[in-house]
């Protein structure tokens, strides 16, 4: 096993672990903090793998962004600091179903590769990978920015109380 | 003889024409009904006599082409013979004097006026069955006779067991006719067309023949109240009592028996079907007598008499003499429609069917009184009353048939028929004498206002005569005090004769009862019935003595003690012969109750099965689409479930399906 | 490097997430679940990327390039197609989240609760809305002009509902 094998391993083993805690914590306000922590390992695991764009770009827009919209919203919606008791519905259909899901496909995923191994590739940097971008996938790069305009839009038109009339 | 032809058409065309008009009208019209009524009856009487003196001994035929039915021709025929014309006299005379006699009889009833028109219907009817030249046309006036019988049976509406007694002489008789229509089915397709005189004439297979036969004695024994369908005629009593002595005892009854001796010729060419006839006619002639002496009802007690002497015609054809049955079922008819009337006066007297509540009636009404004695005489068959001739000639074909082989059948049919008709003759006498004495004779019983007394000595009485289970009263210890359409019985108690409107057709009805043996032996008419010779030899004594011995024995226990019921030596058998050997009960627990156990299983099925499946298809689709509307508003943790599973689901299809492919 | 591993760990990341989303009953808890899940998808997008299933039987195949593109030396790289992607997943989410949480703040104020239990489709309920909330506890200030004590409220419309 080399160093990036183990490296990828430990990085691994925190993201998944920290999923774990996620999403069966009884603190809300940890939930989001181990969300952190996974969400910066998987961006570690990008790293590893030659992603340098995406792994800043997840940094940036999901541990800064998203993380911290959980986190203020868990505030603006009075969530209790401490534990709470009530925050899980009945679990066997969920983890009938996340069960199946995850290690079906993690089955899938080892019968395809085995202990096989992969020489890591060219790293791919803000120029390669905004060549790619602009050069093969300019369409979806437009229609996301327009998804990203009419989230926008709906998220304001959503939100917006209007004074002396139920919503 | 050309007249005849018309006449014939003529004689159920007026009476039919006449119940249709007196059908409509309404319902109060009393002097109008009277008028259609008795006008049609005597109008059938005049052309039933121009008939018998148009045809003149000749025999003709009169008819035109119906319907074909695939190849099957029904025709509209009549066959005009003397046979037939004297029976449609007597229909006709026995018509006339009930209509007289109803007059009178149902004064205070209100619905006179469809009672009559009815009389005037079933009256069409029989002289349809007694003229038809065509099996589909005795048919159609067999089955109105049914109807009409249903109608009259149920005429009165107060009386709580007429309903059901009239519902039941329906069933039981049509399930009769079901053999009988059978039976002319198979006649009619075998011989490619239904007139009856083609019908004599087509060759029959032997099975064919025989079971057409045997099918057709279903109705006759179901019309002519033959064992086991004899259980509706006593119950039959529930009518008024002319219907009674017009449809129950003179004519409809009869008619089974007319039925046979038109199609003889072909129930000689099935023997088996004639021994049948004979087993069945002993059986019920006896049966009918021995019930007759235990009976409280003066109606019942004549009831069964009507089916003990229909058993003796029924012998008669067995033994291979159509003629000695018609004789007797004309002297029958005299004699027995005499009593019914006279029992109608009775019990217009009295106000009580029952013979404990009767006695002593001799001196307050005398005509009454000699018009029974006669009719129960003619009924016993003393000489030389009609009775006496016509039983007479039953019992010595019978004993040809025994001792010479002659007849169609074989000789222990004859033997069956002669020892049952002789022990009948004791019994009759016996019953006759009872009932003469128990009405007529001795102290009187009748209380002083028999409207509502209820005669405490007639308790035991009344349960021992109690209706079959099929009518349905509720039988307190009260008799029956509302006979059917009778009027108002006398008030302050005395007894007398009946008003004259009642009073004639009795004394006229005497006249055949005593004068019909001579009269038919002696006249021209003997060939036309074709009546054998009679001679007197020395096996007529036999008869002639047993009824001395049963009548004496009668009397001398009744002269031993005039208030007690000669019918107590009968002793431990009496409640069993009362109930004619309960066989009413066992038809029903037989047939009535699993049919209506059936009935009740199919209209269950009906309901829960049939009805069940097509309401339940349509809450089963609406419960379905309540479901899946309830689906589709899960709430979000649900819905989320479903779509995660379902992708779950397609992943792993999609895997393989693709690994395998 | 050996790509199981990444795998392996993106797989078990999906399962968790569906675990989450289907397990929580907080409605911002859920988004965080989904957020996981994305994050999974990620991961084996850009682990596709660098190790896609035909190197394990043959070289990789080449991105389709556009007419008039620069000519970069891509010529020897493989094409960062999953990269892309996952540029593109990424803000997919940041959008859906934004979306999503001016939903669960909306409802909030209008039900008091946020428990995804708690919003039948079946049943009509009448809002407890800013009205009846602010008049059923009249001294708490209203923050949103919603519900005070998230138990109270919230306890009778969950009440109300089950």
């Amino acid at each position: 096993m080399t160093g990036t094998d183990a490296l990828t391993l430990a990085l691994g083993a925190v993201a998944v672990g920290a999923g774990a805690l996620v999403v069966t914590t009884r603190h809300l306000v940890r939930a989001g903090l181990y969300l952190v922590v996974s969400l910066g390992a998987v961006a570690g695991l990008f790293l590893v793998l030659t992603a340098e764009l995406v792994a800043w770009v997840q940094l940036l827009i999901y541990v800064g962004a998203v993380v911290v919209l959980l986190l203020f919203a868990v505030m603006l919606t009075r969530a209790p600091i401490g534990a709470s008791d009530d925050l899980d519905r009945p679990g066997w259909p969920a983890a009938l179903i996340g069960g199946g899901a995850g290690l079906g496909l993690a089955a899938l995923l080892v019968d395809a590769y085995r202990w096989s191994t992969v020489e890591l590739p060219e790293p791919g940097t803000a120029e390669r990978l905004g060549a790619e971008v602009f050069g093969s996938w300019v369409l979806p790069f437009e229609v996301l920015s327009v998804l990203l305009l009419s989230a926008l839009v709906g998220a304001v038109v959503v939100s917006v109380r209007i004074p002396g009339r139920r919503r | 003889m050309s007249v005849a032809p018309a006449l014939g058409a003529l004689l159920p065309a007026v009476p039919l024409g006449l119940a249709l008009v007196g059908l409509l009208l309404p319902q109060r019209s009393r002097r109008g009904a009277a008028a259609l009524g008795i006008g049609g009856a005597a109008a059938s009487l005049a052309v039933a006599v121009a008939l018998v003196a148009a045809l003149d001994g000749r025999a003709t035929e009169v008819g035109t082409g119906w319907v074909d039915v695939g190849g099957l021709a029904v025709t509209l025929t009549l066959r005009l013979d003397p046979t037939a014309a004297l029976v449609a006299v007597a229909v006709a005379a026995v018509a006339l004097a009930v209509q007289v006699y109803s007059v009178g009889y149902l004064r205070d009833d209100d619905r006179y006026a469809p009672y009559a028109a009815q009389i005037s219907l079933f009256t069409a009817a029989m002289l349809l069955v007694v003229l038809a030249g065509d099996l589909i046309l005795l048919l159609v006036g067999w089955e109105v006779m049914g109807v009409c019988s249903y109608l009259l049976i149920g005429h009165d509406r107060r009386l709580p067991e007429a309903p059901a007694a009239a519902v039941k002489a329906f069933l039981v008789t049509r399930v009769g006719d079901v053999g009988f229509l059978l039976g002319i089915v198979l006649l009619g397709v075998g011989a490619g067309g239904f007139r009856i005189a083609d019908v004599l004439a087509h060759d029959f297979t032997g099975g064919q023949l025989t079971a057409a036969c045997l099918l057709l004695l279903a109705g006759v024994a179901g019309k002519s109240a033959q064992f086991p369908l004899h259980t509706w005629l006593p119950d039959a009593m529930a009518g008024p009592t002319p219907i009674s002595a017009l449809i129950h005892a003179a004519t409809m009854v009869a008619a089974g028996i007319y039925a046979v001796t038109r199609l003889y010729p072909l129930f000689e060419a099935a023997p088996v079907a004639l021994a049948l006839l004979g087993v069945l006619g002993s059986v019920t002639l006896l049966l009918g007598a021995f019930a007759a002496t235990a009976q409280d009802d003066i109606k019942r007690v004549l009831a069964w008499s009507t089916v003990s002497q229909i058993g003796y015609m029924a012998g008669a054809l067995a033994v291979g003499s159509p003629a000695a049955a018609l004789f007797h079922l004309l002297s029958h008819a005299a004699f027995k429609a005499l009593l019914f009337l006279a029992a109608g006066a009775v019990i217009h007297a009295v106000g009580s069917n029952l013979l404990s509540a009767m006695g002593g009636l001799r001196r307050p009404m005398p005509v009454t009184f000699w018009g029974t004695a006669l009719g129960l005489a003619a009924l016993a068959g003393v000489p030389p009353l009609s009775g006496f001739w016509s039983k007479d000639g039953v019992l010595a074909v019978a004993a040809q048939a025994a001792r010479h082989h002659t007849g169609p059948t074989a000789s222990w049919v004859g033997w069956l028929v002669w020892i049952c008709g002789l022990a009948g003759v004791a019994v009759t006498a016996w019953y006759a004498t009872r009932l003469l004495l128990r009405v007529f004779l001795g102290p009187a019983r009748s209380p002083r206002h028999p409207v509502d007394g209820a005669p405490t000595d007639t308790a035991e009485a009344a349960a021992l005569d109690a209706p079959s289970p099929g009518v349905d009263r509720t039988l307190g210890t009260a008799p029956i005090d509302a006979p059917a359409g009778s009027p108002a019985p006398t008030r302050a108690g005395t007894p007398h004769d009946p008003p004259p409107v009642m009073r004639w057709p009795i004394l006229l009805l005497a006249v055949p009862s005593v004068a019909l043996g001579p009269l038919v032996l002696a006249t021209p008419l003997r060939s036309a019935l074709d009546v054998a010779e009679v001679h007197l030899d020395g096996l007529a004594v036999i008869p002639v003595a047993l009824l001395v011995v049963g009548a004496g024995h009668a009397w001398w226990r009744w002269r031993a003690d005039p208030t007690t019921d000669p019918a107590t030596v009968l002793g431990p058998l009496r409640p069993a012969l009362a109930r004619a050997l309960w066989l009413d009960e066992a038809q029903h627990a037989l047939v009535v109750r699993p049919v209506r156990a059936l009935g009740r299983l199919a209209r269950r099925a009906d309901e829960t099965v049939i009805d069940g499946a097509v309401e339940g298809t349509g809450r089963g689709l609406h419960a379905l689409g309540g479901g899946l509307a309830r689906s589709h508003r899960a709430a979000v943790p649900r819905a989320a479930a479903a779509l995660l599973a379902g992708v779950l689901l397609l992943g792993a299809a999609a895997l393989a399906w693709g690994g395998a492919a | 490097m050996r790509p199981v591993i990444p795998y392996v760990a993106a797989a078990l990341l999906f399962g968790l997430g569906v675990y989450g989303v289907l397990r929580r009953r907080n409605a911002v808890l859920v988004l965080m679940a989904v957020e996981l899940m994305l994050n999974a998808v990620n991961l084996l997008l850009v682990t596709a990327n660098a190790a896609p299933l035909a190197t394990v039987s043959g070289p990789p195949a080449a991105a389709p390039a556009a007419p008039d593109a620069p000519a970069v030396d891509t010529a020897a790289a493989p094409p960062l197609t999953g990269q892309a992607f996952s540029l593109f997943v990424i803000v997919i989410a940041a959008a859906e989240v934004g979306v999503g949480l001016a939903i669960v703040l909306q409802l909030y104020r209008l039900r008091a609760t946020i428990a995804v239990d708690d919003v039948p489709l079946d049943t009509h309920t009448p809002d407890t809305g800013p009205r009846a909330v602010v008049a059923a506890a009249p001294a708490a200030p209203a923050r949103d002009g919603s519900a005070s004590r998230e138990p109270g409220p919230g306890e009778r419309a969950r009440g109300a509902e089950r």
